[in-house]
């Protein structure tokens, strides 16, 4: 159903032309941090709302040589994430990878890799609402006024409302961001664990919105601070429980129902970092002669 | 022992197999092919194409096929063929008035020059089942051709009924074409995103691949005291019209072959301002093939969102440019409603952790201001 015939598709889909509109946006968006810059983002064959901006942007940033990684809530094997790995390989023929380490390029929704990027990678954000006060006010037109006139009031008001009811700011995903001290910035749908991933990340962060046509990046080095108030500061989530597979205690969990009677369990989000960290446990003198440069 | 969750490949493989089964249905009953669907669900390839921004009857129909019938999967499926097919350049502008008609109905003057025509139409049909259609009536398929019963003016005749609203204007009273004061060439909106305030020929691109069940609900809503529109139908015509292309080269313009539209010219009142006396206003829509409830809808809308540039309030959704606009699309909406359904087990997780942080806080308040039967204190 989904095999393309290579000779009839362009590499990774898109042709030369779309390509070179999607990097020129790309190339502004990396001049100014944080800025979402509209662009003609395409009918892809996957539905708006599953990943169109980030395939767009990985489509126009992949060369022969690349190494693709694709994760979905933080694992390489939920059924979007084989969709969109697929995808590229049938119309790129790319390497893809699981392993973190190994990717050159990496599309993601709703997570960061628990294991730090390098210089050299590229994070590409699936992002379904580019802009972080749309739930504060619908219009369009007047969001753009507010980012131009960097007047953010709206946005520090809805927070400062949600300490005075719960005691504490109650955005728990998606929580806004200030880029390079100039624009607010939805950083997707990641977990607030993410967030201080972000800044002064030496990897290239890549954000597409495909429903929305918005393109907008965080440059290597940039500073990405998660709003907050001096009393109260952001934090980040925390568990009290370790993955029960690896052992892990700083990464983010997910809680998976095992049994009828409600009985759960913690296990990471990121499927790769945790099956590395067993792998490692089970042989550690292996993993120390990898990760040697030769 | 809980192992994590593997397989999505040869899980997609399977659902692509029990798609298929489900499309092709029970193999005793014979199989439906393109040409079928083309000519006998006519207005559904027309929707789609509509929709689908291509006119291609028989890739439309391939796609109804291939969706099982979801008109909004097989626009899906037209959209995602048309967005790598490269663009050579655009067609003369339309002159509808040379359409050759197969329907044209006005409902604001009884009599026309060319008369009216009602032509293949549901409207005075009562609404029986016809139990007859169950069984096959036709018998195997014969060269006779059933002639009709008035055939329609010969192509070789000079066809030119000009349109209602043009003709029956002497006294200006209508207003007379408005887009014509758009000086820049309208955007392709599949190239270029959207952006606010849109021109009239942008909006009316982005209404004519608007979802019908949408522009309907909009339309509606401005006859129900959602904006003040007193509309009328000055003129509905269906029929085909010849496309043309300019090639430079050549020097003259070279034809494509035809086309079917449905056009729909609705009339409105308006009182006027400053610079303008009282006149009757236009709202337009146009569609492939006959889509007529949708021309319909997409002249009521056009005429709403007109409210600024005619200086009227702005206070109804469908004559809000962002609301009409961002919402019209049905693969947008589609995608973002049912995205949904992919997984969003790590938001969640943070939203439980937040709920449960805010549950004992409040237990924790409660307690400590001696509400032991908190409760009871729902409010």
């Amino acid at each position: 159903m989904n095999n393309f015939d290579e000779e009839k598709v362009n590499f990774a889909y898109l042709d030369e032309r779309t390509k070179r509109m999607i990097r020129r946006a790309l190339l502004k968006a990396i001049a100014i941090p944080g800025y979402q810059v509209p662009f003609g983002s395409r009918e892809m064959p996957l539905p708006y709302g599953w990943g169109t901006g980030g395939i767009q942007v990985t489509a126009s940033i992949l060369g022969k040589n690349d190494t693709l990684k694709v994760i979905d809530q933080g694992s390489d094997d939920t059924v979007n994430a084989v969709n969109i790995r697929r995808f590229f390989q049938n119309t790129a023929g790319i390497e893809t990878t699981t392993r973190t380490t190994l990717a050159s390029v990496i599309q993601t929704r709703h997570r960061i890799p628990e294991q730090a990027l390098q210089e050299g990678q590229i994070l590409v954000y699936q992002v379904p609402v580019p802009e972080p006060m749309q739930r504060l006010e619908p219009q369009e037109t007047e969001t753009r006024k507010l980012h131009a006139l960097a007047e953010y009031g709206l946005m520090h008001v809805k927070l400062y409302e949600d300490i005075t009811k719960y005691g504490h700011i109650s955005t728990t995903y998606d929580y806004p961001v200030m880029v390079n001290h100039r624009y607010i910035m939805s950083p997707s749908p990641i977990p607030k664990f993410d967030n201080p991933k972000m800044h002064q990340n030496p990897a290239i962060q890549l954000f597409g919105a495909g429903r929305e046509k918005r393109i907008y990046a965080v440059p290597p080095y940039t500073n990405v601070e998660s709003l907050s108030f001096e009393d109260h500061p952001f934090e980040i989530q925390t568990w009290n429980e370790n993955c029960n597979i690896c052992g892990s205690k700083d990464t983010f969990l997910d809680e998976i129902i095992v049994d009828d009677n409600g009985g759960r369990m913690h296990v990471c989000s990121d499927s790769d970092f945790c099956l590395e960290r067993q792998q490692q446990a089970a042989d550690p003198l292996d993993k120390l002669a990898q990760e040697r440069p030769s | 022992m809980y192992v994590a969750v593997k397989g999505g490949e040869s899980a997609i493989q399977k659902s692509y197999e029990r798609l298929n089964e489900q499309r092709r249905g029970q193999k005793h009953i014979a199989e439906l092919n393109v040409q079928q669907i083309q000519e006998q669900l006519k207005l559904a390839v027309d929707r789609v194409m509509t929709e689908g921004s291509l006119y291609d009857p028989e890739l439309a129909a391939l796609a109804i096929k291939q969706s099982s019938g979801d008109l909004v999967e097989a626009i899906f499926l037209l959209r995602a063929y048309r967005t790598t097919l490269p663009r050579f350049g655009s067609t003369l502008p339309l002159q509808t008035a040379n359409m050759r008609l197969d329907r044209r109905i006005s409902a604001t003057f009884k009599d026309l020059p060319g008369g009216q025509m009602l032509g293949p139409t549901f409207d005075y049909t009562q609404r029986l089942l016809d139990f007859s259609l169950l069984a096959s009536q036709e018998g195997p398929a014969t060269d006779e051709l059933t002639p009709l019963t008035e055939q329609p003016p010969s192509t070789q005749e000079a066809l030119h009924f000009p349109r209602v609203v043009d003709l029956l204007n002497d006294e200006a009273l209508i207003e007379k074409s408005s887009s014509t004061q758009d000086a820049e060439p309208p955007v392709d909106l599949t190239r270029e995103p959207l952006s606010f305030p849109a021109s009239r020929a942008t909006r009316l691109q982005n209404l004519a691949r608007a979802d019908e069940g949408f522009l309907l609900s909009m339309a509606y809503s401005t006859q129900r005291g959602y904006s003040h529109t007193h509309p009328f139908v000055g003129e509905i015509r269906m029929g085909s019209l010849e496309i043309e292309i300019d090639v430079e080269e050549l020097g003259f313009a070279i034809s494509m072959g035809d086309i079917e539209f449905t056009e729909c010219e609705m009339i409105n009142q308006f009182a006027g301002n400053k610079s303008t006396p009282p006149q009757f206003t236009r709202g337009y829509g146009l569609t492939f093939g006959h889509c007529e409830r949708k021309a319909m809808a997409m002249s009521l809308v056009d005429r709403a969102l007109r409210a600024e540039e005619l200086g009227e309030k702005v206070d109804s959704p469908a004559q809000m440019q962002e609301f009409v606009l961002s919402h019209s699309d049905s693969l947008e909406a589609s995608g973002f409603v049912q995205h949904l359904k992919l997984p969003h087990y790590v938001d969640f997780q943070s939203e439980l952790e937040l709920v449960r942080k805010m549950r004992t806080q409040s237990r924790y308040a409660l307690n400590e201001s001696n509400h032991p039967k908190f409760e009871q204190n729902d409010e």
